[in-house]
């Protein structure tokens, strides 16, 4: 039998059926759904009169346009109110678990598969959302799909796909101190592109992917979609193991044993073969900022935002100089003069609680500066919520003067009421950088949260590492 | 899904690279739970003088007279001339939804990102990669001749331009033959219904833990 890489692996055991044209029917083992994008496939569902094929193999939660501040009063926006209750009417109809707004295990979808166990190495995972490359850290296939997607999945339990390219991407030996995930992921799609991914399924390896914990290998694959790649994945070790231990759907007795023998085969063989390969040194990277609104426009700290002189490709030209325009930055400024006005430490890439413990070892009794409006810590879900309260990170933050928030997606897209207005410049440690993305005329920085949080201290983006209790 | 085989039409273009799903629908109209009337809302930001939100009259809103689909010229288009990597970003399937519920049939661009790519050809509208150079052709024809339009044949796989140009592009069978027929894909799949269960039933012997109901 030849080489298989994890990528071949999990896709051949999910096949069933190959089509004459190239591509399968693949099974899907677990659906997540969330309320922006299932609306319409519960819908087509019922006008078709079809039913769920498996419907205790999806999980739901509502999670874009719930209230970050007190749940008891309910959501004000009636437009997002029906969507949340449409959600709750249609998993009822249904049958299908679902989280309820003042469920502590509500949370971001993304969040919530992996925290609760409903996420498993080996599975193939889909979401009508495509952040859904997160949960890959597992050693799993995961991909955001289309709501046409999810009502098939809904309806038939499969997904007719053709098989991607593989793209390896291996960040070798060791993160400098106070470089984490995020400043590698920035890193990498500041390096292949947005598009450098397209047409691709990533699989992270190499010594300082490993070295990171299965938080922080979420954090790198839930960007994947920005370098254009439907989904990314790391091959199972002993972290993966660990960390699916005792949680609430993980396998359990003589079922754990066996997941974990199956679990162990998940690695691309040694001499596996990928249509393409990236090799980048881990000690080469520094802390990133995002200057423009394209996830690529990315600069370390220490250097300066672009010039499009410089630029010889007309279109990425004409790009550099619509970024500018809209960000309000002159080429040649400094990363580190660069102020915001507001501080997000939230979403779907950043929101666990090794990211809140990153921040709150550089907010650790130091007080949000003067210049910033906002400060707001937004946790990945009810769960990630309470253990940093046990942990007291709570306590440090709003000492600090930071906002403590209740669940959900927030200021990453701005649908319910966290935004910012036009132009505003805010340190995000989310994952898009569009334009209006967190606010119409908002300006995004994407960072790491030990970055947000130097920023909200300093007031202007600074280079962590020269923050001395920082670099741990 | 409405079938899509030939296409005369008005070109529009829309000259940037990297247009997201959140430029081609902003987040606040994906709080709507029904497919249809997001038309008035493509491209809503750059569209627009004001902020837009779901229950406001769009007839009573100021137009950006910069934004280019705003110019009469492009009125009734249905062919998108476009620049690499369209439809970057979120799986908002509303995002398609837009393009069609504003008379899109057919996106032209040197690349698209993949999971809008899917969400096109599952909502009849045909995504068309044709090469750099050509899109850069496409775009020089279109501002130079008002009234320009396209000829898109699906069944033969191409765009014929007016003085008679023919450029091809690739689609996959499958893709090419839902488009054309305007299939129910669910419709198809379900007639393998006794295959899945087959697979599923050895899949629950081999690796019974995930058959674990999330309850």
């Amino acid at each position: 039998m030849s080489a298989k890489t994890l990528y071949d692996k999990l896709w051949d055991e999910h096949v069933v059926r190959e089509n004459d044209d190239g591509t399968v029917l693949l099974y899907i083992d677990r659906q997540l759904v969330h309320e922006v994008t299932s609306p319409q496939a519960f819908e087509g569902l019922r006008l078709a009169g079809r039913a769920p094929w498996r419907s205790n193999a999806n999980l739901a939660v509502a999670d874009h346009n719930v209230p970050t501040t007190d749940r008891q009063q309910g959501i004000e926006d009636p437009v997002s109110a029906l969507q949340v209750s449409t959600l709750a009417d249609n998993t009822r109809q249904y049958g299908i678990t679902s989280f309820g707004m003042t469920d502590a295990r509500q949370g971001i979808v993304h969040v919530i598969g992996p925290e609760q166990g409903a996420t498993q190495p080996g599975m193939t995972v889909v979401c009508g959302d495509s952040h859904t490359s997160t949960q890959g850290a597992l050693g799993c296939l995961a991909f955001g799909i289309g709501t046409s997607e999810v009502e098939h999945v809904l309806a038939t339990q499969t997904l007719i796909q053709a098989k991607a390219k593989s793209l390896l991407i291996s960040v070798d030996n060791q993160l400098p101190p106070g470089v984490t995930a995020k400043d590698i992921i920035l890193h990498i799609i500041a390096t292949i592109g947005t598009a450098g991914g397209t047409g691709y399924a990533i699989e992270y390896g190499g010594e300082a992917i490993h070295a990171l914990s299965m938080e922080g290998r979420m954090t790198i694959c839930n960007m994947s979609i920005e370098a254009g790649a439907r989904c990314g994945m790391v091959a199972v070790d002993d972290t993966t193991v660990e960390y699916m231990r005792d949680r609430p759907y993980s396998p359990k007795g003589e079922y754990w044993d066996q997941a974990v023998e199956y679990w162990r085969t998940l690695v691309s063989d040694d001499d596996a073969e990928f249509d393409r390969v990236v090799a980048l040194d881990a000690r080469n990277i520094e802390p990133q900022v995002s200057w423009g609104t394209s996830p690529e426009m990315v600069v370390p700290v220490s250097d300066q935002v672009p010039d499009p002189a410089d630029e010889t490709d007309p279109v990425r030209r004409d790009g550099m100089e619509r970024a500018l325009a809209y960000m309000d930055l002159q080429p040649g400024t400094r990363m580190r003069d660069i102020r915001p006005d507001k501080v997000f430490i939230g979403s779907c890439t950043n929101a666990r609680i090794e990211d809140l413990r990153e921040a709150a070892r550089i907010v650790d009794g130091q007080r949000v500066a003067d210049g910033i409006k906002l400060a707001m810590i937004v946790p990945g879900s009810g769960l990630v919520k309470r253990q940093a309260e046990r942990e007291g990170l709570d306590q440090i933050f709003k000492n600090a003067g930071f906002e403590w928030r209740e669940a959900g997606c927030s200021m990453c897209l701005a649908m319910n009421s966290d935004r910012l207005e036009p132009g505003e410049r805010c340190a995000s440690t989310s994952n898009r950088n569009f334009e209006g993305r967190q606010g119409q005329g908002g300006r995004t920085h994407l960072v790491s949260p030990a970055m947000a949080a130097a920023a909200a201290v300093a007031g202007h983006f600074v280079d962590v590492r020269e923050l001395g209790h920082a670099a741990a | 899904m409405q079938p899509l085989e030939h296409i005369d039409g008005l070109v529009a273009p829309l000259d940037r690279a990297n247009v997201d799903t959140d430029a081609i629908i902003p987040k606040q109209f994906l709080k709507s739970i029904k497919r249809t009337g997001f038309g008035p809302n493509l491209f809503d930001e750059w569209r627009y003088l004001d902020h837009g939100e779901p229950d406001k009259d769009n007839s009573e809103r100021p137009l950006n007279p910069d934004f280019v689909l705003n110019q009469s010229r492009y009125q009734g288009a249905s062919v998108l001339l476009a620049r690499r990597n369209f439809g970057c970003g979120s799986s908002r399937e509303h995002a398609p939804w837009a393009l069609l519920d504003d008379g899109f049939r057919v996106i032209i661009a040197p690349s698209f990102a993949d999971i809008f790519y899917n969400n096109c050809t599952k909502n009849g509208i045909l995504p068309v990669e044709l090469a750099e150079e050509q899109v850069e052709r496409l775009f020089q024809q279109t501002y130079a001749n008002e009234g320009y339009r396209l000829t898109v044949d699906l069944p033969e796989q191409t765009v014929t331009l007016p003085d008679g140009e023919v450029m091809r592009f690739d689609i996959d069978e499958f893709r090419k033959y839902a488009l054309i027929r305007g299939l129910d894909e669910i419709g198809l799949t379900l007639e393998q219904a006794d295959e899945i269960r087959a697979y599923e039933a050895r899949r629950r012997q081999d690796k019974p833990w995930i058959f674990d109901a999330v309850d």
